[in-house]
């Protein structure tokens, strides 16, 4: 069983109060959010304001949904009315929205407990959440480690038990990079499933918000609740198949292909949990089929020069004049958004917004951004052929386990390169979901991806539950809070 | 040397849908700034745009009517530029794959100005400069556009003129804006350069941006085509430039700031779906589309035999072509319907808008009515103008001011009533006209129509005379 599960049936029970609950997970953030700097923000007194609402309704006799009463938190890109919402940056510092993103909208209406929102990488952009203007976040199984990122504040809040659940975002890799560095869950939905209604973009055409969970059953439930069409996002479908009902259904007979390409330049000791658990499903009846995916050799030029491109445009917006940070000193208006500009933003999203702008410039379009475009197509049809053979496909997460601390900003390019086997998932909009899968000689966690046909993550969340039922990793750290 | 002027027109024009582009917000005019906003048209971080359908169906309305080609496929692209009256640093548009294309205004002289394009995309902010403080204003933020652009087909400022009062004439006949250039929901930028008359190649070309009114863009036209005139003349060369036009000197002077040269980094814009243009669709609009004014002209001067200048008059304004329409049905001449129209009502209306807005208080059906009495011979032409004049005045219906007996005429024996007694009065009349003076008879038909009240017909009354004095 599941975490949620767990706790929807003690509260159910009246085992514990929802307030009870919220206030140990209260506890908890009190307790380590020093060490881990999960959080950036922490909503105590909202949180705890809705838990009794959830309790005066169990009181009252009324049935709950399985969300409903169970402390969990939204990464700081996502908006909140009336709650600070930073992008984990100078330049939206003090900005509290007007307005909630659709996903908080459904999950508010499934009566979620939110406990705060999580740290990350400066507008997502980061593979360590050390861009972030409030410090990085560390890894909850060695402080010395980061959690990755962007969704580092969120997956150091789950795998250090200061949430039940955290809801990310992922453009490249953000969800299910930190989610295997810190051990946990993190599924990556189809892009479109999930509206991205309130998630402030970094690169519109990747981003898709995700959940962050213990378990592949908890990732299931959180999915279900918040795919959901959303006439606000026109490129929002909502997800096709409810995945809870059938995380069990037997899986013999399954094809999971492996690429060659996923597993070059890899960690031998990742190769060989990854491959480890290849061997887990064979012996549950699913058949291993080998194939070349050479079209991944472009995914990462393909993905730095798209998403930059795009965020170059979106992050236009910051010039100090309607909300967020803006500079004391200046001299008319031109002079005044340069400033702030200058100030507000960090070094890795200067750095994004140059490349992408001149990606797009005049000249320099053709032989960048065009390419970049057509060899997008490429990658999506060769996912297309590979899924002719097989129903998911396992790869790394990640090509090694979590850096220390400080190590991804030494050398920026040596970090885009570790987002190899993340990228091409949301280059191709692809569902994917990392499940942990051992751990290394250190002690930190191994995770391992199983990528999706679109729309089909029926299919990719039962190979995984599978998987999962059938091993023992990390299994004392999948408990929540002590009660 | 002679020169001629060639000019291409980019045409803003403002659509009148009740929502923006891309929220629900309302697309009024004139409120106080700032409360016609969303966080979708203030562009707050997180928010994404939703494509107004309406602002569709209205661009392929307007290319219909221009003689465009309708794309099957459209998708809109994000032109990035910095600005304070752009909350999101880019605005929302079409680059390379716009609605319509290859279209054609037709002028009066036959040549035709070819539309290169026309896309959809977002209107900006306004800055509002105040005491040495600059204030932005969003209310237009968002407000749907067309931007129609032509080939550079036009010749002289008259040219100019007459394209953009028709395509002002359309877009109000089908609907889609008021087109109102004094509130800025039509404006022009003008791309004009002179080569050697004759010549095929084109000079360096001027662009004039931002011009709100039909006189200041034929004086700037005339007066940049001397300037650039001058400049070959003196053996200099005219710069490619963006120019602004001062009404108060009319003269241009280069701009600084957003309007200069711009690098604006196109891409797809990613928030938003390919626009699928279904031919079913293009087809109901085309059904739906209003007779256009070129067609309504020749209609007017072929089939109506009314003269090329009233006819022109009538088609100007929608509610005028449209009460003439239906004053003008089942007539066996119509004319006579467009001539109380050009006379007597005009006469009413002082101003262009008052004629545009054609508010009278006669329905058409009225004077289509009194029309048909006419021509039925019922009812003299006389009686009619001034029975017109008091239903004008009353907004009462033509029954009221023509009487039963007015209009069943006169019998054949009160017709010879009256004219016997005329008779015995005119002793000298007839007289005279018995002795060969033919013009004596008009006198005493004079005293008949007098005494008929205008009922009689001078005709029936003239033969009536002859016969009674033999």
């Amino acid at each position: 069983m599941g975490l949620i599960k767990k706790y929807h049936d003690l509260l159910v029970k009246k085992e514990i109060s929802c307030v009870e609950l919220t206030q140990k997970y209260l506890d908890e953030i009190n307790k380590s959010n020093g060490d881990l700097n999960a959080y950036i923000t922490v909503t105590d007194e909202l949180a705890l304001e809705n838990a009794k609402k959830v309790d005066a309704k169990i009181k009252a006799g009324e049935e709950i949904s399985l969300l409903e009463g169970i402390p969990m938190t939204l990464k700081d890109n996502i908006s909140t009315k009336g709650v600070e919402t930073t992008c984990a940056s100078k330049i939206l510092s003090g900005y509290k929205p007007i307005y909630d993103a659709t996903v908080y909208e459904i999950l508010k209406s499934s009566g979620a407990v939110m406990l705060g929102k999580t740290n990350m990488d400066e507008f997502a952009m980061g593979s360590s959440s050390e861009t972030s203007y409030f410090g990085g976040s560390k890894n909850p199984h060695n402080l010395s480690c980061c959690a990755g990122g962007s969704s580092g504040g969120g997956a150091s809040a789950v795998g250090g038990n200061l949430a039940v659940y955290a809801i990310g975002s992922d453009t490249g890799g953000s969800i299910r990079q930190p989610a295997s560095f810190c051990g946990v869950v993190g599924l990556k939905p189809t892009y479109g499933a999930v509206s991205r209604y309130g998630l402030i973009a970094y690169a519109s055409s990747f981003d898709q918000i995700g959940p962050i969970t213990k378990t592949v059953e908890d990732a299931s439930i959180v999915f279900d609740a918040i795919s959901k069409y959303d006439e606000k996002d026109s490129t929002s479908t909502g997800s096709n198949y409810e995945t809870f009902n059938t995380l069990n259904d037997d899986i013999k007979g399954k094809k999971i292909g492996i690429a060659y390409e996923y597993l070059n330049g890899v960690k031998d000791e990742v190769k060989e949990a990854v491959l480890n658990a290849s061997k887990v499903y064979e012996s549950l009846g699913a058949e291993i089929v080998y194939f070349n995916l050479k079209e991944l050799d472009y995914a990462l030029p393909v993905y730095y020069i798209l998403a930059c491109a795009e965020a170059s445009s979106n992050l236009g917006r910051y010039d100090g004049i309607r909300y967020g940070y803006k500079c004391e000193h200046y001299e008319g208006t031109h002079d005044m958004i340069c400033r702030t500009r200058s100030e507000g933003f960090g070094e890795e999203v200067k750095r994004r917004i140059l490349l992408g702008t001149y990606v797009l410039s005049a000249g320099y379009y053709d032989a960048y951004y065009k390419k970049a475009q057509n060899l997008r197509g490429s990658i999506v049809r060769a996912f297309d052929r590979a899924f002719a053979d097989c129903d998911v496909i396992l790869a790394p997460t990640v090509p090694m386990t979590a850096f220390k601390l400080g190590k991804a900003q030494f050398d920026p390019i040596e970090t885009y390169l570790t987002d190899i086997c993340t990228v091409p998932v949301n280059i191709a909009s692809l569902p994917a979901v990392s499940v942990p899968c051992g751990i290394d000689k250190e002690g930190l966690p191994i995770g391992m991806q199983l990528i999706g046909r679109k729309f089909d993550e029926k299919t990719l969340l039962n190979i995984a539950y599978k998987y999962e039922q059938s091993t023992d990793n990390l299994k004392e750290t999948k408990w929540g809070v002590k009660l | 040397m002679k020169y001629e002027m060639v000019a291409g027109f980019e045409t803003h024009v403002e659509l009148s849908t009740n929502t923006k582009i891309f929220c629900s917000c309302t697309t009024a005019f004139g409120a106080e700034p700032n409360t016609h906003c969303c966080p979708v048209c203030i562009g707050l971080p997180g928010t994404l745009p939703k494509l107004n359908e309406k602002v569709v169906e209205y661009a392929i309305m307007a290319g219909l009517a221009t003689n465009c080609e309708i794309a099957e496929i459209a998708k809109m692209d994000r032109k990035n530029y910095c600005y304070p009256d752009l909350p999101k640093a880019y605005q929302i548009s079409q680059y390379d794959k716009p609605l319509c294309e290859h279209g054609y205004i037709e002028l009066s002289n036959g040549r035709k100005i070819r539309i290169t394009r026309i896309h959809i995309e977002e209107d900006a902010g306004k800055l509002i400069h105040n005491h040495g403080d600059t204030y932005v204003d969003y209310n237009r933020g968002g407000v749907p556009l067309i931007e129609i652009v032509s080939e550079p087909d036009i010749r002289s400022p008259e040219e100019a003129r007459e394209y953009v009062e028709k395509l002002q004439q359309i877009m109000r006949y089908i609907g889609v804006s008021d087109c109102r250039m004094q509130e800025g929901s039509m404006r022009c930028d003008v791309n004009i350069s002179v080569r050697e008359a004759g010549s095929e190649k084109l000079g360096t070309r001027t662009e004039i941006k931002n011009m709100n009114s039909i006189t200041f863009i034929t004086k700037a036209m005339q007066y940049e085509f001397e300037r650039q005139v001058d400049l070959i003349e003196a053996g200099e060369k005219v710069v490619q430039e963006t120019l602004r036009y001062d009404d108060a000197t009319n003269t241009t002077s280069p701009m600084r700031g957003k309007e200069d040269a711009h690098d604006y980094r196109y891409f797809r814009e990613p928030d938003l779906v390919t626009i699928k243009v279904e031919r079913e669709q293009v087809e109901k609009i085309k059904a739906c589309l209003p007779e256009l004014p070129n067609k309504k002209l020749d209609r007017y001067i072929n089939e109506y035999e009314i003269s090329e200048k009233d006819s022109a008059l009538l088609v100007k304004y929608r509610n005028i072509a449209e009460y003439f329409d239906k004053a003008a049905q089942g007539l066996k001449t119509p004319k006579s319907a467009a001539n109380f129209i050009l006379t007597q009502i005009f006469r009413r209306l002082e101003t262009e808008a008052d004629k545009e807005a054609f508010d009278i208080k006669t329905l058409p059906e009225q004077l289509n009515k009194m029309c048909k009495l006419i021509e039925s011979g019922k009812l003299k032409n006389s009686l009619a103008k001034s029975a017109l004049e008091k239903m004008l005045d009353s907004g009462e219906n033509i029954e009221k001011f023509v009487s039963e007996e007015d209009m069943a005429g006169l019998d054949d024996a009160a017709l010879t009533k009256l004219c016997q007694d005329a008779i015995n009065n005119s002793a000298n009349a007839v007289a005279d006209y018995k002795s060969g003076k033919e013009k004596a008879l008009m006198s005493i038909l004079g005293f008949v129509m007098k005494n008929s009240k205008g009922r009689a017909d001078a005709n029936a009354v003239k033969e009536k005379l002859k016969e009674l004095i033999g």
